[in-house]
């Protein structure tokens, strides 16, 4: 589903990703963790084309990056991404948060679009907010509004993007409940968190990346139990 | 001589008479000027430089210039290479032209104000360039451009002044004109100020108003 070849980024004389070569199957839910300014955001965000690279390719879902821009951005609708400061638009309702693009997008009547995010808003139990505006939610309900405009594209990737990073510490579980109702319907899925509780439970394959590339990766119970790398284990210690 | 009320008070229905035409250029040249300025305030944004390079050219000819000059230019200037203008399309011209310059760069200021993270909310759901600015950026660049919206339109309001320059009588030649057949300028300027202030205060209200309700 996702492949990255030999990739470097660059920004100005930074080097943040290092010749990243990743796969990632169908159905497979990946978390992403290592210490901060490791490169983690870039490589997420290169996966959908919020960011370019300088040097590799990527291919995700069939669609080679750097590519053609109709071919992106149908990418990118294909895509749902979660980022840290959620993003919604504050201008307008939850519901047309939501609504926004799938009917610009998919072309939905408002009729079919508003269907679907009021079974989102279900999902993630906030149905209640439907017309509320994004200022008079809480840090955790923004979150899984920003889940559920995400999810409205049907999208056959999910991305999270350090999604509790910003949260108070009560808000964190209600957002992390919600990451943990998708991954068992069995979808595409790339966490970057610092979670490591919620790794552990959710995550096919752990993978540790710092100073721009991955260094060890391996199953929940691997990576946990025995981390090869003096790296890994440094920072396991500091987290854990 | 002193300020004559009965004289303020009898020419004050002909001073009216002659704002009637400062408030139609105004009113002209505001809602040319904005959708103009709008367009160019894009342009401006364009990843393409020569695009981007025009506009930038454009904005800075109109702020580096007198508008006074730019009212001759297009008056007495323009016929000379074979085109005449009305002095009333000459100054709604002028206006407008001059007007586009100030909200293109206030158009630009609120756009880029707009946090990154709302343009790649839109571009990760697979919104378009122009879907993007429709519906996300610029309603939200809209709200912050009212405030500096309301300083230029009460700007090009009391420039309209300058228009009496080329042959039309709007609120300030008019009373110019009265005043230099009756020699009493005091009580028709007083007059035309006020009718000025009137002006810029109902506009400052209906900004104010409508800026709430966003």
């Amino acid at each position: 589903m996702i492949t990255f070849k030999d990739v470097h980024k660059y920004f100005g004389d930074l080097h943040v990703l290092r010749g990243v070569n990743v796969h990632i199957g169908k159905n497979e839910v990946v978390v992403i963790c290592g210490p901060s300014g490791g490169g983690k955001s870039t490589f997420i965000r290169c996966i959908n084309n919020l960011e370019e690279f300088e040097k590799g390719e990527v291919v995700v879902g069939g669609v080679r990056l750097p590519g053609a821009k109709r071919e992106i951005r149908k990418l990118q609708a294909d895509i749902g991404f979660v980022f840290q400061g959620f993003n919604l638009y504050p201008h307008k309702t939850v519901l047309e948060n939501i609504t926004l693009a799938p009917r610009l997008v998919r072309g939905m009547s408002a009729a079919e679009a508003k269907g679907i995010a009021m079974g989102l808003l279900e999902r993630v139990r906030i149905p209640e907010k439907a017309d509320v505006y994004p200022r008079q939610l809480s840090g955790g309900q923004q979150q899984r509004a920003a889940i559920a405009r995400a999810l409205a594209m049907h999208p056959k990737i999910m991305l999270f993007d350090e999604p509790t990073s910003a949260l108070d510490p009560e808000m964190i579980g209600e957002v992390l409940s919600t990451i943990r109702d998708l991954t068992e319907e069995g979808m595409t899925m790339v966490i970057v968190t610092h979670e490591m509780g919620f790794a552990r439970e959710v995550a096919h394959r752990i993978m540790f990346m710092d100073q721009g590339n991955f260094l060890e990766e391996g199953t929940p119970h691997e990576f946990f139990k025995n981390p090869k790398h003096e790296r890994t284990k440094r920072f396991l210690k500091e987290i854990l | 001589m002193g300020f004559d009320f009965a004289y303020f008070l009898s020419n004050f229905p002909a001073l009216l008479k002659g704002a009637v035409l400062t408030v139609e250029l105004s009113v002209l040249s505001i809602l040319i000027g904005f959708c103009l300025g709008v367009l160019i305030g894009l342009v401006r944004l364009a990843k393409f430089f020569l695009f981007r390079y025009s506009a930038i050219v454009y904005i800075n000819s109109i702020r580096g210039t007198p508008m006074l000059v730019q009212l001759f230019l297009i008056y007495y200037g323009l016929p000379q290479v074979g085109l005449k203008l009305s002095p009333f399309v000459a100054a709604l011209a002028g206006m407008a032209l001059n007007d586009a310059g100030y909200v293109a760069e206030i158009t630009r200021g609120a756009i880029q104000s707009i946090e990154k993270g709302q343009w790649e909310a839109a571009r990760a759901t697979g919104l378009n360039y122009y879907q993007m600015i429709r519906h996300v950026i610029f309603p939200q660049a809209f709200k912050r451009m009212i405030a500096p919206l309301g300083n230029e339109f009460i700007q090009l309001i009391k420039s309209s002044s300058l228009v009496s320059t080329i042959a039309m009588v709007e609120l300030t030649r008019t009373a110019q004109l009265i005043a230099s057949a009756t020699f009493r300028p005091m009580e028709l300027l007083v007059g035309a100020a006020l009718i000025y202030l009137a002006m810029n205060l109902v506009l400052t209200l209906f900004l104010s108003r409508f800026e709430k309700r966003l």
